[in-house]
């Protein structure tokens, strides 16, 4: 037995970097297009494109599926919708009083003009609005969430090429963790796709 | 469209002409040649080490006028709404004009967000950042003057439905609720709006950052955005759809805003045209304001590439649009008047324009009517100073039109013995004269911290940002993705590599 090992201190010691992802920068949209659908006839999947700006024709080029998101916000909206005819046919009808178990939630009948108490023409602006609201926050959330953001860390910052991605270069990151991912094959096949430069992401 | 220009539109040069066979450059000089020199430009406003001296001199003028606004704002909720010069008839007067007016400013913000979007209008690039921004700024101000009308400033949480010991709710047949719920979901859904798309950007200024507070600031402003193309598929489906959305939400909302009148039956508000001639003015008069932003913008942060003559020709096309809009309105509102034949409604557009208070009337024509007209001439479409002076007139026009519409209508009661004459109290004037320092100061905090242009968008526009049909085949960006087939000869089929 080595003394040495053993007063080293309990904690973990510090981690040495690991490989994370072979990266590579590209000069112009042209040479990520073509590069992106070489990635993609490779078989990989756990890789991505990252630009300073959606790029037309990249999600074509990588087979990215369409997203769920219209989905989800139409819930929403009809969510909202709901929500607003419910309430305000709860709070102006005196049909509601069913419900006061307690004082705050009993309902407060108003008569305008010999007006009824229920009709839904007055009812549909704040329906409308609610629709809109609540559909809109969806669309909001649902992209970050969707997204895996917010995310104030990612390897990819740890490299200082990157830091241009969101000025002026394009890139493309293969994750070590992709089935297909051989670190000298795959930098291969991305020097094969004419890159400005290519770089190891550590983590 | 990769068209290379024949030449290089220089920097403040004219790039208005309409030569089908090309593009219109909509970035000039050097700047639209490079991405790089985009981001160098927007960037550099905030990473300055002092803004411009004017900007000092216009913020210290504009605090000022935001401290009068709160000293006038707590003088009035210490003392009661007596000070302002409110006497039945006249129960509305400055405070729902300014609401009205500045609710409407914030309109061609999100026209130019939302609805150019739609239509493909990629001139908007430039502009949509800080129209969106005075948007809110717009709906902030808008907002004061409804929570300070209410006479128990205190009490304002009342409006919002919610459970309660009293047993009582809202009543959802009144537009004015309608109103909080159309204003409130407005100034939601604009700042998802801009902060979504400024989220790209923000995380530019964070990967440019120098220093540590810098980096954190915008580092957590940005949400760890990193330009993933799996992230920005998403996101462009999100901005679509909130753009999808915002469009019948700004139409919506000068609609229930103009409810507030129409649902009344005081003539003059009762009539069905208001929501379309108020949606109309609405985006007239923010088109003007931005206009009015515009100009001194690009002059003070050198942003002539960006905002060139061709956005301020188009901008200036969309008020002489909007204000013949407004002008077709006056005159429909006379015709229906004497077609009508209801002597309250002939006695009010009479009124109007003879009455004792006629001269709001005619500053609302002249200023809204007869003077955009001068845009149908192209000198005046591409000359800033004409452009300035009549955005300033259309700006002093469209809140009178809603003076005249809100005093105008109640001046004149049904009753002749409780007719009255209005004129505001000096605490009625300062408050909107405030009302513009808290504008002010929101827009100029706004342009030295946060990008004033749409980086990612402009970039977007670029003739660089598309793929060259040369080398992808025309249909390029009709790559659609099967998963079923990645195989080779799809992607040839496709007209691909």
């Amino acid at each position: 037995m080595h003394t040495a090992e053993t007063t080293k201190p309990s904690i973990a010691p510090e981690r040495e970097p690991q490989l994370w992802g072979v990266l590579a920068e590209y000069g112009n949209v042209d040479d990520l297009l073509a590069a992106a659908k070489v990635v993609r006839n490779a078989g990989y999947t756990k890789w991505d494109c990252h630009t300073p700006f959606p790029v037309h024709g990249l999600d074509g080029a990588m087979g990215i599926k369409k997203t769920i998101l219209p989905w989800l916000v139409l819930g929403a909206g009809l969510t909202g919708t709901t929500v607003a005819i419910l309430m305000q046919w709860y709070v102006n009808n005196p049909g509601t009083e069913f419900a006061s178990w307690f004082s705050f939630m009993a309902s407060y009948p108003m008569t305008f003009s010999g007006k009824p108490y229920w009709s839904l023409p007055p009812n549909i602006p704040v329906a409308f609005e609610l629709t809109v609201l609540f559909a809109s926050l969806c669309s909001f959330f649902g992209m970050f969430i969707l997204n895996g953001l917010p995310k104030l860390y990612h390897p990819a910052f740890t490299n200082g090429r990157f830091k241009r991605v969101t000025d002026d270069a394009f890139f493309i990151i293969i994750e070590r963790a992709d089935l297909k991912f051989h670190a000298d094959a795959t930098t291969e096949l991305l020097r094969s796709t004419s890159p400005v430069a290519i770089d190891q992401v550590k983590d | 469209m990769t068209t290379v220009h024949a030449e290089i539109i220089p920097t403040g040069g004219d790039n208005t002409a309409d030569d089908p066979a090309q593009r219109a450059q909509l970035i000039t000089g050097p700047t639209g040649q490079s991405f790089h020199a985009v981001t160098e430009q927007v960037c550099g406003i905030a990473e300055a080490r002092r803004p411009p001296k004017a900007w000092y001199i216009a913020f210290a003028i504009a605090s000022v006028w935001l401290t009068i606004l709160g000293v006038m704002i707590l003088y009035l909720v210490f003392t009661g709404i007596g000070v302002w010069n409110l006497k039945i008839p006249v129960a509305w007067a400055f405070d729902i004009t300014n609401f009205v007016f500045w609710v409407g400013i914030g309109h061609a913000g999100t026209l130019i967000s939302a609805i150019l979007f739609l239509f493909r209008q990629k001139w908007r690039t430039s502009i949509n950042r800080f129209a969106e921004a005075m948007t809110i700024f717009a709906v902030v101000c808008a907002g004061t003057f409804p929570g300070i009308h209410v006479g128990r400033q205190w009490m304002a949480f009342w409006l919002a439905p919610y459970p309660n010991q009293m047993g009582m709710w809202p009543n959802f047949f009144s537009p004015l609720l309608w109103d909080v719920f159309a204003v409130s979901t407005y100034a939601t859904v604009s700042v998802l709006f801009w902060y979504m798309g400024m989220v790209p950007d923000l995380a530019t200024f964070r990967d440019r950052s120098k220093t540590k507070l810098r980096y954190y600031i915008y580092g957590i402003l940005s949400l760890g955005w990193r330009g993933s193309n799996r992230h920005w598929h998403v996101y462009e489906k999100a901005y679509l759809l909130l753009a999808g959305l915002a469009t019948p939400l700004v139409l919506s909302v000068h609609s229930v805003v103009s409810f507030d009148f129409a649902v009344s039956q005081i003539p003059g508000w009762h009539t069905t045209i208001f929501p379309p001639y108020f949606v109309a003015g609405a985006i007239f008069s923010g088109f003007a304001m931005v206009i009015t932003l515009a100009i001194p913008a690009r002059e003070l942060f050198g942003l002539k590439d960006f905002i060139t003559m061709r956005h301020l020709d188009n901008m200036c096309k969309i008020i002489l649009l909007t204000g013949s809009m407004v002008g077709y309105a006056y005159s429909m509102e006379w015709f229906i008047a004497w077609y009508g034949q209801s002597p309250f409604e002939q006695f009010h557009f009479m009124n109007r324009y003879l009455g004792t208070m006629g001269w709001a009337g005619i500053i609302m024509v002249t200023c809204n009517v007869v003077i955009p007209q001068i845009f149908w001439f192209k000198f005046a479409r591409t000359n800033v100073w004409i452009m300035f002076t009549v955005c300033i007139f259309v700006n002093i026009g469209m809140w009178f039109e809603r003076f005249v519409i809100i005093v105008l209508g109640l001046h004149r009661d049904f009753l002749p013995s409780s007719w009255r004459d209005y004129a505001p109290s000096y605490v009625e004037v300062l408050t909107l004269i405030g009302s513009f320092g808290l504008f002010t100061v929101l827009f100029l905090l706004f342009c030295r911290y946060l990008p004033m242009m749409a980086m990612a968008e402009v970039k977007s526009i670029l003739p660089m940002a598309h793929a060259n049909p040369a080398v992808h085949g025309k249909d390029a960006h009709r790559f659609d993705y099967n998963p079923d087939s990645g195989s080779e000869q799809e992607i040839a089929a496709a007209g691909g590599h």
